[in-house]
């Protein structure tokens, strides 16, 4: 881009409403966030033409909530990976350890809160494992989450022996659950307040502090990171483990639904995961990608998802759309990117 | 056709005077030249890379095309391989209009670069290399027996029959894949080379080996073009030269009669001396003591002194470890042996620990490595210096200070840098130095691709950082533009082939005097590895 010899020299405030639009990332999010917007239009109109049936209903609304929790949770720690230039294939079978060893947990008498605290651990411990052997290994972070996707999917199976564990109901399985009568003052579930807090939490970390633009640094272009003395290894293993951490939250949450440890749940869920990053507006290649984007991401897909069952579309038509989208999102984005560059 | 040598053709010297080799060549001789270029000219942005250049070349005749680094003999091979399209001249092949589209267009005509860089696919065979592209076929199937042969006969006749076909071409040494690039270009017919730098990563074994296989190609009729800095070599292995200075031909003849002093005079010209600011200067105590620091493989065992309040330039050839050593300190090379003595640190540190004790480097590359083009102004100016929580009302002000103070031509902090132009995204780079607030300052080819005003200022400011600043900085900066290092320096090493030689005051230098250096080296010297 030409360097606007005619620019005058930076203004000192410019008005806010000019610095919004101006912002990048704002952009994209206002791009995605029109998506989600064409989606859910879309799909109220054709619930209203065709069966009278109010797509924008408070109860709907809450479902889709709800059902996007999980995806969303565990695309917090897939944006962190992501715009560290990395990819995090393990996502899934995280999850299921984690309810594994939750269910576990409870089963042997745990109380639910140190159950939890099991599981996140379980989360933490396998993102330790990915980030010691991308950074020691100097195998890329495909590869590496690759072998762990199946090496923990593997442990979780092992554990629970290869059967789903039942546990006993406790406050945990109201994470998600639809609010009991006389709880309505939360408006939402605790899980979705929990979502909530941590991503406010993750898009913290990554705007304003100095871990998080070492991230965005380390993704964006890793030689200048080094040369600007930043321990690169140190930031990718700190991406990492923040990757396993949220992937356990969502075993958490996942677990909540479920009332069971299932080792072979959440299978292929990482696809997902990844798909709600890449379409809030992250780039593959690094140094991209924003909280508000993933969590649009994934609201536009669940809302896909709940607009065609509510249709009574058959299953393979929401996954030939989602498929559609996928693409269509992301080709989008980069038509816009070429044109800025 | 008749093998021309440079002693058919005694009368066609040319010294720079305005004589025209091309056609010297075309009256010695009935047949028309094998390539023939005139007045080409190509233009990439502001930068004029050729200003309109001749070059004529005989078959069976050893071409050597020399010139300063920057002088336009890339881009003139680029155009000659169809990798770039000239805006104006012509070019002719044998005689007949040549306007490659591409290097495979360039190819099927017969011209054939082989570059710095090899081109080989690494995992395939030899024959598989020399073959691409053109491999034999018996129906739907390859062909792999006669593949095997051709390729057996190609390296046979370039005398290098140990080459086996069947080897994976990337477990060969350099030297190897170097001659089954050769070989591909042969086999397909190719009657034009261009070899750009061969010998510059070579051994001298195996530069010798080369020189014989260019000669048994000029014997065999083909037209070689050698694009090389070291002026010796070419003195040893080509019939004729051509002189490029500022993208235009300066000069050239028969290789056999002219002096090492004339072709560097050619290569230097006579330059209007431009005005650099030079504040006075009063180096001080030393700041940084390097002593025998040995990277792998370059630097060799360099040797210097910083002192603060000072200037030092390094001059020499791309490829001689300017770079290489510059890194070593800032800690992003390995340091193999030797000393780094930096105040009060002593020995090799990590780049975090460099930039604590007061030394950084602003790489020459601001793409690959300088900048990440993707985040923004305020992101790239504060990287090495963040505080754990990062406020943008603090930052803001403190990056609208710099962008100010070097009068850097953006939007504002926020815009990504990568849409800055060049100049401007130096200032950026040079700003992190600033702004980190580093004693020694690595500047690595500061001014390479940027625009004369940008580079006016920032002249200005490494002057400013050793007069005006309390206590003063100390600078070493690397170029490859050599009135820029006489104008700015205070004193200055040349590195050839990984050996730094004495720092000397800028006054006792000249251009030719750091052009014979870096091409010969102080003492002469092979390679370092």
């Amino acid at each position: 881009m030409s360097a606007d010899a005619a620019q005058p020299h930076p203004t000192g405030a410019p008005g806010l409403a000019r610095r919004l639009f101006a912002s990048p990332a704002l952009r994209k999010n206002l791009g995605a966030a029109a998506g989600l917007l064409g989606v859910f239009i879309l799909f109220s109109i054709l619930l209203a033409a065709t069966r009278g049936l109010t797509f924008a209903d408070p109860d709907n609304l809450e479902t889709i909530l709800r059902q996007t929790t999980i995806v969303a949770v565990a695309a917090l720690g897939a944006t962190i990976v992501i715009v560290s230039g990395g990819i995090d294939l393990s996502v899934g079978a995280i999850i299921a350890l984690c309810t594994v060893v939750i269910a576990a947990a409870l089963r042997a008498g745990a109380p639910p809160a140190l159950a939890a605290l099991a599981g996140l651990a379980a989360g933490l411990a396998a993102g330790a494992l990915n980030g010691l052997l991308v950074t020691r290994l100097r195998v890329v972070p495909f590869i590496v989450t690759l072998g762990t996707m199946l090496l923990v999917r593997g442990v979780a199976k092992g554990l629970a022996h290869e059967q789903k564990i039942d546990a006993p109901k406790s406050w945990l399985n109201e994470l998600l659950a639809r609010l009991a009568p006389g709880h309505g003052w939360m408006l939402f579930p605790p899980g979705v307040w929990l979502l909530f807090v941590l991503a406010v939490a993750v898009g913290g970390l990554l705007l304003y502090t100095r871990l998080g633009r070492h991230i965005f640094a380390v993704g964006s272009n890793e030689q200048a990171a080094r040369l600007c003395g930043i321990a690169v290894s140190r930031v990718k293993l700190a991406v990492y483990l923040l990757g396993g951490f949220f992937a356990g939250v969502a075993g958490l949450m996942q677990f909540s639904r479920l009332t069971e440890g299932d080792p072979t749940g959440a299978s292929g869920l990482e696809l997902n995961v990844i798909a709600a990053v890449v379409i809030g507006g992250g780039s593959l290649s690094g140094g991209e990608g924003s909280v508000t984007g993933a969590i649009i991401g994934a609201l536009i897909m669940q809302t896909l998802q709940s607009g065609c069952s509510q249709m009574g579309w058959p299953n393979w038509v929401q996954e030939i759309v989602t498929g559609a989208i996928i693409i269509v999102a992301v080709a989008l984005d980069r038509f816009r990117h070429r044109r800025a560059a | 056709m008749a093998e021309r040598v440079a002693s058919d053709t005694p009368g066609d010297r040319v010294d720079g005077a305005g004589l025209d080799p091309a056609e010297s060549v075309a009256r010695g001789s009935g047949s028309p030249p094998r390539v023939e270029v005139r007045g080409v000219k190509k233009r990439y942005g502001a930068t004029q890379a050729l200003a309109g250049v001749d070059l004529t070349v005989a078959a069976g005749e050893v071409h050597a095309l020399l010139g300063q680094n920057g002088a336009g003999k890339s881009t003139l091979m680029k155009v000659l391989s169809g990798a770039v399209r000239p805006d104006a001249g012509e070019m002719k092949l044998d005689g007949a209009a040549y306007a490659p589209a591409d290097p495979q267009a360039a190819r099927g005509a017969g011209v054939a670069m082989i570059y710095q860089e090899l081109s080989l696919a690494p995992h395939l065979t030899v024959a598989e290399n020399v073959l691409l592209g053109a491999e034999p076929r018996r129906g739907l199937l390859l062909d792999r027996r006669a593949m095997h042969d051709r390729a057996a006969r190609a390296l046979d006749e370039l005398h290098h029959p140990h080459i086996r076909p069947d080897a994976v071409a990337g477990t060969l040494p350099l030297a190897a894949q170097q001659i089954v690039e050769i070989a591909r270009a042969v086999a397909v017919g190719c009657r034009v080379l261009v070899l750009d730098e061969p010998t510059s990563s070579l051994a001298q074994t195996d530069a010798e080996a080369l020189f014989a296989l260019m000669s048994r190609l000029r014997a065999q009729g083909h037209a070689i073009i050698y694009i090389t800095h070291f002026i010796e070599e070419a003195q040893r292995v080509a019939d004729r030269f051509t002189v490029l200075r500022d993208g235009g031909t300066v000069g050239g003849g028969a290789m056999a009669g002219a002096t090492v002093r004339e072709i560097v005079d050619l290569m230097v010209g006579r330059r209007v001396e431009q005005l650099y600011p030079h504040g006075a200067r009063t180096p001080g105590e030393p700041l940084l003591e390097v002593t025998h620091l040995q990277g792998a493989p370059k630097p060799a065992r360099a040797s210097l002194t910083l002192h603060r309040g000072e200037v030092l330039g390094i001059a020499g050839l791309v490829g001689a470890g300017r770079t290489e050593l510059l890194r070593a300190l800032a800690g992003l090379d390995p340091v193999v042996s030797g000393a780094i003595k930096l105040g009060v640190h002593a020995g090799p540190a990590s780049p975090a620990a460099r930039w604590a004790q007061g030394m950084a480097l602003c790489s020459e590359n601001r793409k690959e490595e300088g900048l990440a083009l993707g985040l923004s102004i305020a992101d790239n100016l504060t990287l090495s210096k963040l505080p754990a929580v990062v406020r943008p009302s603090r930052r803001r002000p403190l990056t609208e200070r710099w962008l100010r103070q070097l009068d850097v031509r953006c939007q504002g902090p926020d815009q990504p840098v990568g849409e800055l132009s060049g100049g401007n995204q130096q200032k950026v780079a040079i700003a992190r130095l600033l702004h980190h607030g580093v004693d020694v300052l690595l500047l690595d080819e500061p001014t390479r691709g940027i625009d004369v005003a940008s580079k006016a200022q920032i002249y200005d400011l490494i002057d400013g950082l050793v007069t005006r600043e309390h206590p003063a900085k100390a600078v070493i900066m690397v170029s490859s533009y050599l009135p820029e290092l006489l104008g700015v320096c205070d004193r200055i090493a040349v590195m050839s082939r990984g050996r730094l030689g004495p720092a000397r005051p800028a006054a006792a230098w000249t251009e030719a005097a750091l052009v014979r250096e870096a091409a010969t080296g102080s003492d002469g010297e092979g390679a370092a590895a």
